[in-house]
């Protein structure tokens, strides 16, 4: 039977795949963004599991709003980035570093 | 064993296995595709958890919509897949053990402690749909974080208008804000000096 700490493992896997993801692809900023959004997604799992497993709908209240926000940072996040990559023809992370100087 | 829990090994272990190609991929947008069928398998496993309305919103919302602006992104940037793939191998010890030591706490903190699933409302009604109750939830507790929802994405929609605009653009209207902020009264306001008009009697029968 599948049980509440099924779904929590399977959450916490995912959390920990893009943790690694993040720093696997750090020439990489379109993956990086894709790997918040894979932990984004574990975030609101928890969420959905625990709302249905205590019969209480106020979690999948919150991942709506999750949902809102994080599709709101997409877009302004890839928005960013293109205009990132029109003033340094580059996606590489290690190459913002403009502040700095 | 039911035919849900089949469902559950089977949508997870597709889950898990996108999640990992999504992040080892070469080609980002196969990564994109990828992060696709994981979120389809996301909101098929959210379907078994009961949760239809937001497991359909995560198709519509991250499949049809943001999916979509990544993949059109990837593809419209024009970058070079061998200097974004360097480094890979050497960062991935660091990587690999980080993601162990996240998952193990995790892990460590569900299983020592475990959480004893207290029923909030035992008696929750199961003739209302899901969807049907997240509405009336949503409608009348939360109405007012919908509404700062709303503004939230209208902010991101305005945002992203305003940061990808070209200056050079002949059709962008931008404020010159020190232009703005310098005027005085002079400017703005002028006082003409002329003569009382006097209207004529009879001119206009």
């Amino acid at each position: 039977m599948i049980g509440m700490t099924h779904y929590l493992v399977l959450s916490a896997i995912l959390f920990a795949l893009s943790v690694m993801g993040i720093f696997l692809n750090r020439k990489n900023i379109i993956v990086v963004l894709m790997s918040i959004e894979l932990m984004l997604l574990a975030v609101n799992f928890n969420f959905v599991t625990f709302s249905s497993f205590l019969h209480s709908i106020d979690g999948q209240i919150f991942v709506f709003f999750t949902l809102t926000v994080a599709a709101a940072e997409a877009a302004i996040g890839l928005a960013i980035l293109i205009i990132l990559f029109r003033n340094l023809r580059s996606i590489n992370v290690q190459d913002m570093n403009q502040l700095k100087e | 064993m039911v035919i849900t829990d089949v469902l559950f090994y089977i949508f997870a272990a597709i889950l898990l296995l996108s999640g990992l190609r999504v992040i080892t991929a070469k080609n980002p947008v196969h990564a994109a595709l990828f992060l696709v069928l994981a979120f389809f398998n996301a909101s098929c496993l959210w379907m078994l958890l009961g949760a239809e309305f937001l497991s359909l919103t995560l198709i519509l919302v991250y499949v049809g919509a943001v999916m979509v602006l990544f993949l059109f992104v990837v593809m419209m940037l024009d970058v070079d897949l061998e200097t974004m793939r360097r480094g890979f191998w050497k960062n991935f010890p660091l990587a690999l053990s980080l993601g162990v030591v996240v998952l193990v706490e995790m892990l460590l903190v569900l299983f020592k402690s475990p959480i004893a699933p207290t029923m909030l409302n035992a008696d929750a009604p199961t003739s209302i749909s899901n969807s049907n109750t997240l509405g009336w939830v949503l409608y009348t507790q939360y109405s007012y974080p919908v509404e700062l929802a709303s503004m939230i994405l209208l902010l991101g929609l305005v945002v992203a208008v305003a940061l990808t605009l070209r200056k050079s653009d002949k059709a962008a209207k931008y404020q010159n804000i020190s232009k703005q902020v310098a005027v005085d009264s002079k400017t703005r306001f002028s006082l003409v000096k002329m003569n009382a008009e006097v209207e004529e009697e009879g001119v206009e029968s």
